[in-house]
């Protein structure tokens, strides 16, 4: 095994490292998860702070070559002592690069909601998820071989803090252990191996285990999903989802026998899948399993449906298709303050399909405008347009695309068209306030004291109704948790805009009464000199703000 | 007047049976006419579009059986290559498909393919596609490709109904359109999902009957031209346009010779022959061929000849002396023959003019292509036609057929001269080959047509003008002036009113009885994609057996994408289309050889067979085996063909080394060599450890019924694949040479 001896160069390097803060772990309990293709590490640990500095955030450390498999990694808080008291709530996570650490780790901050101040501890539950982390070994297995599979971590717990008292436990499938690393305080109970506990280690303690096991479970890796969801106007929201799937375990090698399948499957046939079941949304109808060939008469729709290949899946063979449904769409689109908004799930159905490429396609209908999406996690995202029925130039699409997906990402996301409503209000005055400005200037030119007027009164009537409607959009932004960052902007701009209004119309009003007592053209100026700076100057404001709302 | 819409009434009893009601409001003609304000003759015309309309939806419906019970699919196997094609001409435009060539078949040596298709059904499809898309349609290509058959076959009832109206009456045009919607023969081929050739050449076959008899009867130039652009459809769509271009001078030398030649048919036939030619000739599988090739030369014979023809008018019209005339005549004749026999017998020699091809052949001597093409022999559809699917593809037409040519000969006029020599070369066609009863079916339903309608027309006569006398006793117009003399003068027959109503009834419970068995037909024998097969389960539910496209499937995934797969013919344009994968040969049987290496291959010995597949680049060989689920045509059945082919070009392998006594068999009993050849192995390779069926032995081969001979076999240079669900296809990779060392 190669990149162990990587890792010992890694030690060597990271031993030599200062101590980052005066953080300590006082307890850490770590639970490996490995009885599916995908590793579930979930961590308990009691930080406490042993310096006089309140410390903000939390670093959690990573070998490289592990942390190019993560998939999903989410820290959450507990307040109180005890277990199971007081609420949990996720904490924002991002990678940091902290000056003077070893190249070979990769940091996560957590940051802790309020500073931790000396001598306060309090407790991290840290869920991390790997993908093809198991690595097929052998890696080339016949028919009727089981497939062993190895993991690689650390007994210790890599952490830049000095780690007062661990413990580990690996969780295995019920099934044969082939071999595994042997520390000192290692025990194995049932299918699990017990690591711990250990106290008193400085930090950057490594010390590699690897475990050897069968690992029969299904190993559907989606190398690309694409799913696309469009909105109908007529009640419905059609998903399609492409996939390519691949066996990723270990490669068969040899004849495939169908007799010796047929005979006894769980035996000639134990490391490939036959099916994945697909949990689709509730009141999904219409649904349709076809690949490029036609439709997939070895799957069933029961009450989940269950994609069945055309062939059973063993160690690095392929297949694709694609599965569509039909889903009601007052389950997911929403309507509120005249604005719609599209919640729906990320990732796929199917249990246990890592997904190595997910791109997610809303078709929205055609003429939607200004769309904004927001996913709990950071996503790549561009626009397209695509022809379907009907279109004469084409429909709106947002794309979202993520790698390394697993069924934890399966969480809702949002796509609205909101924000640029309010902006197309915005703009809709301006546009009256210019009528107004124009009207002095005809008043100017012809003196119809009258006409002027009227296309005040005019104006007047178009900015109430606007105003009208802006006014349930902006309970929606201050009501929605997405738009926070955006709401203040959204807010002066709404303030300014109607300061600029008042000004405006003041300044209508004395141009008029000037004209109607006939006062003469430079005695207006005069009179109208200062305010119009005023004006000048916040529709500048205006616009630039316009223009910072139009970038978001 | 009235006569027409009687004929109306008689069509209506032969498309459905809602006849009785229209018959029934149509009996009391003065009351509704009166009421509804509308003219006698727009009243028919209401009828006439409402029945046409009626018809074609009918037509389209009665062919979606497939997509309704399987779904949407390509069925067979050269609609899979048409759909390759087809797909590959909306991707890459058609330029790139006229160019392209494919090295995905026929490796190692490729096929051009924009050079050995006829294009027509493919530019139609792709047309359809292209129109649709442009309408803001987002349909998929598939979709237009297995609708396209049964969108013609509705335009052709259109077709039928003109020609029908051309030859007869429009009552007759009627009843041809209803007839040919359902009708079997012209279903088989045109089914949803059938997306062949024929589907579209049917309809251009007729259209071009149709408007070359239509420029016959007016002598217009319009319509010859026309004649000639449908003519290029037909050449464009399939090489059944032999049939056109050899019918239609046989049809032009009857004229002459029954003295039936006019200025008309002169128009219509040079307009028609030399415009089609030209036109035939941009389409480069055909290329020259009218001009060289033995099959055209009918043609181009009864060209000149009514050149001659027209010369000698012209000199008798100078000369008014009939001794001169007769004189010239003698020497013109002779000249002209003369001349015509040498260049045709130099044009022969010198290998300008092909001779006849052995498809060709083959036509003319049923039991040519037995002795001499086996490829040809060995496809089902080639066999000459059993009496049992005469009955079960026309149905009544079979006995209406004589009826019609009855009435054809009694009302004889240069149209339906076409039609009756159109229905007898097309039968004696349709007995040669299975296949050719698709080409008869117009002429059936067009004859049979002209039968239905005149008796019903006779019949309904009969029982008005009675009627009428009795009930107004006046008379409007002359035809039913006549009809009522003729009545009077039948007056003495007894019971006639009522027999003619015993009649009539008996004619519809015929047409009822038609519909009935049309439509059985479509959904038992024509709707199977043949792909997907199906079968009842123990408890009477449906059981689909899908191995196909799981070999197909499996080998589009899980082999390289240069992998070269070996199988017998049938099953390239499959392999192609659905696996993606290279095949050594298919469907399009243009080099002998090369199929014949293949049956080589299957029939020697393993390490023999090595040798041929390592030269070919084999890297995996695929059979077709039926004996777990009792699967008839599959390679063992077939292997006997693999053999001759094999044998007729490489004499190595014998025919009688595979047989017993003459007498084919896989059992205990069967020759060695049959047992070890590569094809027996590849088989049965580790079947004889599978028990098939309770209380038979492990190895019962159901789909022979026998026990196998040879349980232990062992591969030596292939090793298994892949073998599907119901081991109908098995899958062998070829091992790579081993290590020398």
């Amino acid at each position: 095994m190669g990149f162990r001896f990587d890792l010992f160069i890694v030690l060597i390097a990271i031993l030599s490292v200062p101590v980052l803060s005066d953080l300590i772990l006082s307890k850490v309990d770590r639970r490996i998860d490995l009885t599916s293709q995908v590793v579930r590490i979930t961590s308990t640990l009691k930080v406490e702070n042993s310096g006089n500095d309140p410390v903000s955030e939390v670093l959690l450390a990573f070998p490289e070559h592990q942390e190019k498999n993560l998939a999903y990694l989410t820290a959450s808080f507990r307040e109180g002592k005890g277990k199971g008291k007081g609420s949990t709530s996720s904490l924002p996570v991002e990678v940091v690069h902290p000056q003077g650490m070893p190249p070979a780790l990769v940091f996560y901050s957590v940051s802790l909601p309020k500073g931790l101040g000396k001598g306060e501890s309090l407790t991290l539950d840290v869920l991390v998820v790997f993908t093809h982390s198991l690595k097929p070994f052998p890696k080339e297995i016949t028919q009727a071989d089981f497939q062993l599979v190895v993991f690689q971590d650390s007994g210790h717990y890599l952490s830049p803090y000095e780690v007062k008292f661990q413990s580990l436990s690996v969780k295995l499938p019920d099934a044969r252990i082939e071999s595994y690393t042997r520390l000192e305080n290692t025990k194995t109970v049932g299918s699990e191996i017990k690591y711990g506990p250990y106290e008193n280690h400085p930090p950057f303690s490594y010390s590699p285990i690897v475990v050897h096991f069968e690992q029969n479970q299904p190993f559907a890796v989606a190398e690309q999903l694409v799913r696309e969801i469009e909105i109908s106007h007529w009640g419905n929201v059609q998903v399609t989802e492409h996939y390519k799937l691949i066996h990723a375990g270990a490669q068969s090698k040899g004849e495939f026998s169908r007799l010796d399948y047929q005979a006894r499957p769980q035996v000639r046939g134990a490391s490939a899948f036959r099916h994945l079941v697909a949990k689709l949304p509730p009141r999904a109808h219409s649904v349709y399993f076809r690949d490029e060939i036609g439709n997939i008469s070895t799957s069933h729709l029961w009450t989940e449906l269950e994609i069945e290949p055309r062939y059973p899946m063993f160690g690095g063979w392929r297949t694709s298709f694609f599965i569509g449904y039909g889903l009601p769409l007052q389950d997911f689109l929403f309507e509120s303050g005249g604005k719609r908004f599209l919640n729906i799930t990320f990732g796929c159905p199917m249990n246990e399909v890592v997904i190595d490429n997910l791109i997610v396609k809303v078709v929205l209908p055609e003429g939607s405008r200004d769309i904004s999406v927001s996913a709990p996690f950071a996503v790549k995202q561009w626009q397209e347009t695509k022809l379907s029925h009907l279109d004469i130039v084409g429909r709106p699409v947002a794309v979202l695309e993520k790698t390394n997906v697993v069924p934890e990402h399966n969480q809702h996301f949002q796509i609205q068209a909101a924000i640029q409503q309010v902006h197309d209000i915005i703009s809709r005055c301006l546009s009256i306030h210019d009528k107004l400005e124009a009207s002095l200037r005809d008043l100017s030119r012809t003196g119809d004291v009258q006409a002027c007027k009227a296309a005040r009164k005019a104006s007047d009537g178009q900015l109430k109704e606007l105003s009208k409607e802006l006014r349930p959009l902006l309970a929606f932004l201050q009501s929605s948790p997405q738009a926070a960052q955006i709401l203040p902007k959204v807010e002066e701009l709404v303030a300014k805009e109607r300061e600029l209004q008042e000004k405006l119309m003041l300044k209508h009003t004395t141009v008029a009464d000037s004209y109607e007592k006939k006062s003469g053209g430079k005695e207006i100026e005069n009179r109208i000199a200062s305010q119009q700076q005023k004006i000048v100057a916040l529709r500048q404001e205006v616009d630039d703000l316009l223009d910072y709302i139009d970038e978001i | 007047m009235v006569g027409k819409m009687e004929a109306v009434n008689g069509v209506k009893s032969g498309s459905n049976s809602t006849a009785s009601t229209f018959q029934s409001a149509f009996f009391k003609p003065d009351l509704s006419l009166k009421s509804l304000k509308l003219k006698t003759k727009q009243q028919e015309l209401l009828i006439r579009v409402s029945i046409l309309t009626l018809v074609y939806i009918l037509a389209f419906i009665t062919r979606l059986f497939s997509v309704l019970r399987y779904e949407s699919m390509i069925h067979e196997f050269d609609p899979y290559f048409n759909y390759r094609t087809t797909v590959f001409l909306t991707e890459k435009g058609f330029y790139e498909f006229w160019n392209w060539f494919d090295s995905e078949s026929w490796y190692p040596l490729g096929r051009i393919i924009g050079g050995t298709l006829y294009p027509g059904l493919m530019v139609t499809a792709a047309l359809i596609y292209s129109i649709i898309r442009f309408l803001r349609f987002a349909v998929h290509i598939r979709e237009v490709c297995v609708l396209t058959a049964p969108f013609f076959a509705s335009n052709t009832t259109i077709v039928a109904y003109f020609f029908g109206k051309e030859l007869w009456d429009s009552g007759a045009g009627l009843v041809a359109a209803a007839l040919i919607a359902i009708c079997p023969g012209y279903i088989s081929r045109s089914v949803a999902g059938s997306y062949d050739n024929e589907g579209v050449a049917i309809f251009a076959l007729l259209l071009t009957f149709y408007l070359f008899v239509k420029a016959v009867n007016t002598g217009s130039l319009a319509w010859a031209l026309a004649s000639a652009f449908g003519y290029f459809y037909m050449v464009s769509a399939w090489g059944g346009y032999v049939f056109i271009i050899n019918l239609i001078p046989l049809y032009a030398m009857v004229l002459l010779i029954t003295g039936r030649y006019s200025m008309r048919l002169y128009v219509a036939y040079n307009c028609m022959y030399i415009l089609g030619m030209l036109l035939a000739m941009q389409i480069r599988f055909v290329g020259f061929q009218h001009v060289q090739s033995g099959e055209h030369m009918a043609a181009m014979g009864v060209f000149f000849l009514m050149q001659v023809f027209y010369f000698l008018d012209w000199v008798k019209h100078l000369l008014s002396d009939t001794k001169l005339f007769q004189a010239f005549l003698r020497i013109t004749v002779t000249c002209a023959v003369g001349v015509g026999a040498i260049a045709l017998g130099v044009g022969t020699a010198s290998g300008y003019i092909s001779p006849w091809t052995g498809r060709f052949y083959s036509l003319l001597d049923p039991t040519y292509a037995k002795d001499h093409i086996p490829i040809i022999a060995s496809v089902s559809e080639h066999q000459p036609t059993a009496w049992s699917s005469f009955m079960f593809d026309f149905h009544i037409l079979l006995f209406l057929f004589p009826a019609g040519l009855y009435f054809c000969f009694k009302r004889l006029s240069d149209a339906t001269i076409f039609i009756v020599m159109y229905g007898l070369t097309s039968m004696y066609f349709a007995g040669v080959m299975v296949r050719l009863i698709l080409v008869a079916t117009p002429a059936m339903c067009l004859i049979s047509a002209i039968a239905v309608s005149a008796t019903i027309k006779n019949l309904t006569q009969l029982v008005r003008t009675k009627s009428k006398v009795a009930h107004t006793g006046s008379t409007k117009g002359t035809t039913s002036g006549k009809a009522s003399s003729k009545a009077s003068l039948d007056q003495s027959l007894p019971f006639q009113r009522n027999g003619a109503i015993a009649l009539l009834i008996g004619a519809f419970y015929l047409l009822c009885k038609y519909a009935t068995h049309c439509t059985w037909v479509t959904s038992e024998a024509y709707s199977s994609p043949s792909i997907v097969l199906a079968a009842r389960g123990a408890y009477g539910n449906r059981v689909i057996f899908d191995d196909y496209r799981e070999a197909y499937f499996w080998l589009r995934q899980n082999t390289p994408p240069d992998a070269k797969v070996m199988s017998w013919w049938d099953y390239g344009y499959q392999i192609t289309a659905m696996g993606n994968r290279t095949v050594i040969v298919d469907n399009n049987t243009w080099n002998n050889t090369h199929i014949a290496t293949v049956g080589r291959a299957m029939s020697s010995y393993e390490d023999e067979a090595y040798e041929i597949m390592r030269s070919l680049d084999v890297d995996y060989v695929l059979v077709v085996f039926g004996g777990v689920t009792g699967y008839s045509s599959d390679d063992i059945n077939k292997f006997l063909w693999m053999v001759r082919i094999g044998g007729g070009v490489f004499p190595v392998i014998k025919e009688p080394d595979y047989l017993v006594n003459g007498e084919y068999r896989v059992d205990k009993g069967a020759a060695p060599k049959m047992l070890n050849c590569l094809m027996y192995k590849l088989s049965y390779y580790r079947f004889g450890e599978l028990q098939t069926e309770y209380g038979k032995p492990p190895g019962y081969d159901r789909a022979r019924g026998v026990e196998i001979g040879n349980k232990d076999i062992k591969l030596e240079y292939l090793e298994e694949a892949f073998t599907t669900s119901n081991w109908i296809v098995r899958i062998y990779k070829v091992k790579p040479p081993n290590n020398r060392w």
